[in-house]
């Protein structure tokens, strides 16, 4: 059998019947139910807190219950359990009430009253007073490519919020027990979990143990947000000695926990016969209230600001900003779809104004392999994008259509094509697997031939547990259901690393297949046996410096080239999505099924990313976007017609050539999007997401 | 107050106001009915109700009364199941399964309707029912299987 053949997924059965449990699928026998009390205000000094009459078995508990740290190991630890003197966002966790009846819980909830000092809050990223994280980079001579340009262009562009909008909402259950507790839920990152518990509670290694349930979807959601949540919990189980239970509501799920960073980019770019010599980028995000993962995000999203052009003389500069508004945090593609969709729109520009066409002068401007990198690290492996192309336009008709459809449109309904090329950088960013992470994983055999992967990389959808047996299963040529792999439990796992970055097949991956080769070496049937394997740098790579943004940010690149049609109805502003083509490169798939399921619903994700999905804070600071019936995300009527094609550059340390997968579908589809649509408005378009009311504006305007 | 759950009479003596989908979790302990916005607009919490799929979240006990409810735990048990469940399998349909349980649901309904419909109709059939994960064509694909597969069954 090829390892690209499809089996059942791992996860499959338990969750076709409706048999997988879920956080709040437990039975609640025992089990308090805990609700947070959320600021009301987006910057206030808390005067007083005034408490009901509580009855015996009921609980409040806040910031003086917390027995070790009152902040949440994540990057830094600016992000408070429960909330200090003051809050600083609408939904800052002031305290929770816990207690055994749903019902009187609430009641206490309501019955609270907090009075506040209002101080001045922050709500336009325009009016940022405190910069959180400030980086720069650049190469070549920027002044001189500048002043020798025949033409220079200079733009802004602006992305909104997305929220993951996973369909199970965050979950987490603390039991505590003599010294020790257990925290289970909804995660992608037990070990991130379990560290922070760990410092809140002031609890050794010994004494916490975290446990991932089926987890209902994540993308990135479930990345730093679930270690907040993990502290609460275990902070009120500790007071009230008995297990207590958080389970989000949607609205409380859409309004407070993180989303993706909104951006405001801008680009200056030198051309000089046809080619860019030049870009001066600055890039800042809106990191909200608390730090949490934006320096991370930041440092992603500026790395890759230049594209997959080759620019020989570049300054980046990158801010994430606080605003007194919910913290951003990590999404799928955590800060490169913000400044991919910049610099794709703006080279369209720059494109039409030259009287040329776009993809041919992308193409003109493209990287090849053994070129430097934006920081000069090196693409050590070809560069697909050329092939990809071809690939696209022949399913999609992609040349012959954008020329169509520049010519003038008369009538109701005016049709555009667009495209993107765009990379993600595969795996975590720099030297975070070597100097962070250093990921171990173990594989134990049973007597009885059965083969039990242990690693703490969690299966939230995406395949992993399907993956990962493929490979060993492989490896040791032993039959799939040999093979066994569950939730991972901190008690009984090494610490592989989060399952983030869309690092976790591609370098866990890989660890493991060496770990059963290993085992397959040292096999004796009828023994019980552990082998263990851990993260090797490869050797090709440029060392990176975080300080100074130099060398090889990534060890490789996943490729990805999209082409967007739509159609829009000038008398309503509605734009229909005709077709969307997406030609992804992530190596060898480790099962086809799963790997297209990835691209299809991360593209479709992006394109919900570019229309319709659109959350806004008010001038209070408040999300009104927080409901499915206020924040719209696409359903199966919105783009039937989603193609995704694979091409196939393998990766050669990655399992048989497999490269990082889950967020590279994401990153270009607002590129592709917004450039169909401005091609069917003639007009130029700067921000996403851009909805119909952005396009009625557009039509009203220029009066079609 | 008697109505039919997966097959079985069932009473039911609490509060008429209460929803559908808190009994059937909460009471009846049928998990794999999911709540994911109890405001009617995902359709996690889909179930079966006289023959319609219906979201739970809206349904008050009230009007349970004299009715037929079938959730995934029933369906589950059916020849129709088996074909849709080898039909998700081999297009790996399922990814966080959140939405599964209901839209398996939907798919009952869209073929008990029409046992070959085109792709249009089953992306109707399943357009109350959101996924995050798949982008929707492997769930699609699978149903168009379980028709052509289960010919003669709906």
């Amino acid at each position: 059998m090829n390892i690209g053949d499809s089996v059942e997924k791992k996860d499959h059965a338990p969750k076709m019947g409706g048999a997988a449990i879920y956080a709040a699928d437990y039975p609640v026998e025992g089990v308090l139910f805990g609700k947070l009390l959320h600021s009301g205000k987006a910057r206030a000094r808390i005067v007083e807190i005034r408490l009901p009459e509580i009855q015996e078995g009921y609980f409040v508990v806040d910031k003086n219950d917390v027995p070790g740290d009152n902040n949440v190991n994540i990057v830094k630890d600016d992000t408070p359990v429960f909330a200090r003197e003051t809050v600083e966002y609408i939904g800052d966790p002031i305290l929770m009430v816990v207690g055994p009846d749903e019902k009187e819980t609430e009641r206490i909830l309501k019955a609270i009253e907090v009075v506040y000092e209002e101080l001045p809050p922050v709500i336009n990223i325009r009016d940022y007073d405190t910069v959180f994280f400030d980086y720069n980079y650049g190469k070549g001579d920027l002044e001189t490519a500048f002043a020798e340009a025949d033409k220079v262009y200079t733009e802004q562009f602006e992305t909104g919020y997305q929220e993951q909008a996973y369909l199970e909402t965050q979950g987490m259950i603390a039991e505590p027990h003599p010294n020790k507790i257990t925290v289970h839920g909804s995660m992608q990152c037990p070990y991130y979990v379990k560290g922070a518990v760990e410092r809140a509670m002031g609890y050794t290694k010994e004494q916490v143990q975290i446990k991932q349930d089926t987890t209902g979807g994540g993308f990135g959601g479930k990345e730093a947000f679930p270690s907040i949540l993990a502290c609460q919990v275990a902070v009120a189980a500790n007071k009230a000695g008995k297990p207590v239970r958080v389970i989000f509501d949607r609205r409380e799920d859409m309004e407070f926990t993180s989303k993706r960073h909104p951006s405001l980019c801008t680009y200056k770019v030198a051309i000089k016969n046809g080619k860019i010599t030049a870009m001066d980028i600055d890039v800042l995000f809106n990191g909200g209230a608390y730090t949490t993962l934006s320096a991370v995000v930041l440092q992603r999203g500026i790395i890759c600001a230049s594209g997959v052009y080759k620019v020989d003389n570049l300054m980046v500069r990158g801010r994430a900003v606080k605003t007194n508004l919910v913290p951003s945090g990590a999404y799928r593609g955590f800060g490169a779809p913000q400044t991919f969709f910049a610099v794709e729109m703006i080279l369209d520009h720059i494109a039409k104004d030259l009287g040329v066409d776009s993809l041919q002068f992308k193409l003109d401007n493209l990287v090849q392999q053994d070129d430097a990198t934006s920081t000069g690290g090196m693409y050590h492996f070809p560069v697909p994008i050329p092939q990809m192309v071809e690939k696209i336009d022949a399913a999609s008709d992609y040349w012959v259509k954008r020329k169509e459809y520049a010519k003038p449109q008369t009538g109701r309904y005016r049709r555009g094509i667009g495209s993107s090329i765009f990379f993600h950088g595969a795996g975590f960013t720099g030297s975070g697997e070597r100097d962070h992470i250093k990921a171990v994983t173990h594989l134990h055999k049973f007597p009885n031939g059965n083969v039990e992967i242990l690693v703490s990389n969690s299966d939230m959808g995406q395949g992993l547990k399907t993956t990962f047996s493929k490979i060993v299963a492989h490896e040791l040529d032993l039959p799939y259901d040999k093979i066994i792999i569950e939730n991972p439990d901190t008690d009984r796992v090494p610490d592989s690393g989060p399952t983030v970055a869309s690092r976790s097949l591609m370098t866990v991956g890989e660890l493991l297949r060496r770990a059963a080769i290993k085992l397959r070496e040292a096999w004796v049937d009828g023994e019980d046996q552990i082998v263990e394997e851990r993260f090797k740098e490869p050797d090709f790579l440029i060392p990176f410096f975080l300080d100074k943004f130099q060398g090889d940010a990534y060890p490789t690149y996943a490729w990805g080239v999209n082409a967007i049609e739509v159609e829009v109805d000038t008398y309503t502003g509605i734009t229909a999505v005709l077709g969307a083509w997406g030609c992804f490169d992530v190596g060898t798939p480790v099962d086809l099924n799963v790997v297209v399921g990835q691209m299809e619903g991360g593209f479709l994700q992006g394109i919900g990313y570019a229309s319709i999905e659109q959350m806004t804070a008010d001038d209070k600071g408040r999300i009104r976007n927080n409901s499915f019936s206020d924040y719209i995300i696409p359903t199966s009527m919105d783009v039937p017609k989603l193609n995704v094609i694979m091409h196939v550059e393998k990766y050669p340390d990655g399992p048989y050539g497999a490269k990082g997968a889950g967020e590279l579908p994401l990153v270009g589809a607002p590129g592709a999007y917004a450039g169909a649509l401005e091609q069917a408005l003639g007009e130029p378009i700067n921000k996403v997401p851009f909805s119909m009311d952005d396009t009625m504006k557009v039509l009203q305007r220029v009066r079609v | 107050m008697i109505f039919i759950l997966n097959g079985k009479e069932t009473s039911y003596t609490g509060n008429p106001s209460a929803r559908l989908l808190d009994v059937l979790r909460d009471e009846f302990r049928l998990t794999g009915v999911k709540c994911g916005c109890k405001e009617g607009e995902c359709g996690a919490c889909s179930v079966i109700m006289n023959g319609l799929l219906v979201n739970s979240c809206m349904v008050a006990m009230g009007t349970v009364s004299g009715c037929t409810i079938t959730t995934i735990e029933g369906y589950r048990e059916t020849s129709r199941y088996k074909v849709l469940d080898k039909a998700f399998s081999s297009v790996s349909a399922v990814q966080c399964g959140f939405c599964i349980p209901g839209m398996v649901l939907a798919a009952e309904c869209i073929l008990a309707k029409n046992p070959h419909p085109t792709e249009d109709e089953i992306r109707i059939g399943i357009s109350g029912n959101l996924c995050r994960c798949t982008g929707y064509n492997a769930i699609v694909n699978a149903i168009a299987i379980a028709a052509k597969e289960g010919n003669g069954i709906w």
